[in-house]
């Protein structure tokens, strides 16, 4: 069931490493009033070219290890990411505490080059390595009467700062109706750039659902649970008015808190301008998943 | 304890408020330059991650400017006369918090306008900072003499609400459960609460 979806962001869009590693140098060597001009011309130019690892490492949201952009990055390395086990349970045929390479063997891995917008209005270009959702749920078998997948992200309490801090209520949780997991877009990422996942980014396997906002895509998952109840998701508990079940990224729905209409591109500097977002981040392709549903009440 | 108050005092004496000018607008443009030049917490988010700064920069102001009063009831050290520099340097880091929302963050008039009408949280932000505005304006001894004493203090109780608004609007934003914000509105409303206290003192009869 691999490659049922073909990148409009090709192969060639995934920068060389040598130039993803040096970018911030040569911004950073041009830098000073004479490159404004230079930087915002550049943004224009190659506006779908993915995020520099640096970008895409440096700065996320993963409150286990702090509520900063910054925090994941310092404080994600105490993650334990090996061994790696899932729970998958619930209405599959084969349910078990799978090992997470007998969990993949003989799975796909594709390159993926998907945008990533966030509910805070950012947004990023992530080249992500990963496997179709539907090829692991193919393997552990689906029953007929399931209707919604729960996925359930790692606590580890001794190495999670956010959670001794009881930032939320952990373990994060999130899920998607059938159809969604088993969309061809919908991935379970291992690596970003051909490189395992470093752990702010939620290693060592996270969900990728690029035309929702990116409180949707768990981190470092412990369990696939197969059900016919619409699974609680954490921000959703905190908070229903600003955050539903679908967080399907649309610009016409409006959040209480962040404007959804624009969003600001990471890796622009001061003066990076905002652009106009996308319904469904631009994967017009899922639009039809929705047909006769009001988006405005399932948001 | 009363001698060494008098001893910080003494020596409080012979440094100018001035400098605190200084030093507040050179901290905002440092920290614009590093911003420009993507240095330190700037690497990646640069715009973002000013607009935090000036904020919280502009915040501790306010709350410093509530505890000169509470500090000299207290201690007996008397900084009352940097508090004017306080406040005035407090109004000018969140107004450049507001140009960075507005120019740099937000980037066009009306969504500026959407979100100060649709967002609580900037909302509350603007309102505590528009109540700043009438307060630096009458930050001057002309305005305090033409005023008299008791109408320019009662306006500047104003200040209470703003720093109240202030430290709110910090704590809205947050996502999740923090303590940082949580200790900005608590300290807040303390110091505010306390100037409550003496007012209701001062009526009773003696």
């Amino acid at each position: 069931m691999a490659y049922r979806w073909k990148n409009d962001l090709t192969q060639a869009d995934v920068t060389p490493k040598a130039q993803y590693m040096n970018r911030r140098q040569i911004l950073a060597g041009t830098a000073g009033l004479g490159a404004i001009g230079l930087v915002g011309g550049a943004q224009a130019q190659t506006a779908l070219e993915p995020n520099t690892l640096e970008e895409i490492t440096s700065y996320n949201n993963f409150f286990e290890f702090g509520t900063g952009k910054a925090d994941p990055a310092a404080n994600a390395h105490r993650l334990v990411t090996s061994p790696w086990s899932i729970r998958v349970d619930g209405m599959v045929d084969r349910p078990g505490d799978y090992g997470l390479g007998d969990l993949l063997a003989g799975l796909t891995v594709e390159d993926r080059i998907y945008r990533f917008r966030c509910v805070e209005a950012w947004s990023m270009v992530i080249p992500w390595n990963g496997i179709e959702l539907a090829d692991i749920l193919a393997k552990v078998g689906v029953q007929s009467g399931a209707r919604y997948v729960a996925f359930e992200t790692v606590v580890q309490p001794e190495n999670m700062i956010g959670v001794q801090r009881r930032v939320l209520d952990f373990p994060y949780v999130e899920g998607l109706r059938i159809d969604e997991a088993m969309h061809p877009l919908t991935i379970m990422a291992t690596g970003i750039y051909g490189e395992p996942l470093a752990n702010q980014n939620g290693a060592p396997i996270r969900l990728v659902v690029p035309w929702k906002y990116g409180f949707k895509s768990i981190k470092s998952i412990v369990r696939i649970t197969l059900t016919d109840q619409e699974p609680p998701n954490t921000w959703a508990g905190i908070n229903s008015r600003e955050y539903g079940f679908y967080s399907n990224v649309n610009p016409n729905v409006d959040h209480p808190r962040w404007s959804q209409g624009s969003e600001r591109r990471i890796g622009g500097g001061l003066f990076a301008a905002r652009q106009d977002t996308l319904m469904f981040n631009g994967y017009d392709e899922v639009a039809s998943m929705y047909e006769g549903m009001d988006l405005s009440v399932f948001y | 304890m009363m001698s060494m108050s008098a001893t910080i005092n003494g020596a409080l004496r012979k440094i100018p408020a001035w400098p605190l000018y200084i030093i507040v607008a050179g901290y905002v443009v440092w920290e614009f330059w590093r911003a420009l030049n993507q240095i330190g917490p700037y690497l990646i988010e640069p715009i973002n991650v000013l607009e935090r700064a000036y904020g919280k920069a502009g915040l501790i102001l306010l709350v410093a400017g509530l505890m000169v009063t509470p500090l000299r009831n207290w201690t007996g050290v008397n900084l009352i006369k940097f508090r004017r520099a306080i406040g005035v340097t407090a109004f000018f880091v969140i107004l450049a918090h507001f140009l960075v929302f507005a120019v740099l963050d937000v980037q066009s008039a009306s969504r500026v306008w959407t979100e100060i009408v649709e967002r609580p949280y900037v909302t509350a932000g603007m309102v505590g900072f528009l109540l700043l505005v009438p307060l630096v304006l009458t930050s001057n001894n002309l305005a305090l003499r033409k005023m008299g004493t008791a109408a320019w203090r009662r306006l500047h109780k104003l200040s209470y609400v703003a720093v109240i608004l202030g430290a709110l609007h910090y704590l809205w934003l947050s996502r999740g459960f923090q303590v940082e914000p949580l200790v900005y509105l608590l300290l807040s409303i303390g110091l505010v609460a306390l100037r409550y206290r003496q007012i209701v003192w001062r009526k009773q009869p003696a």
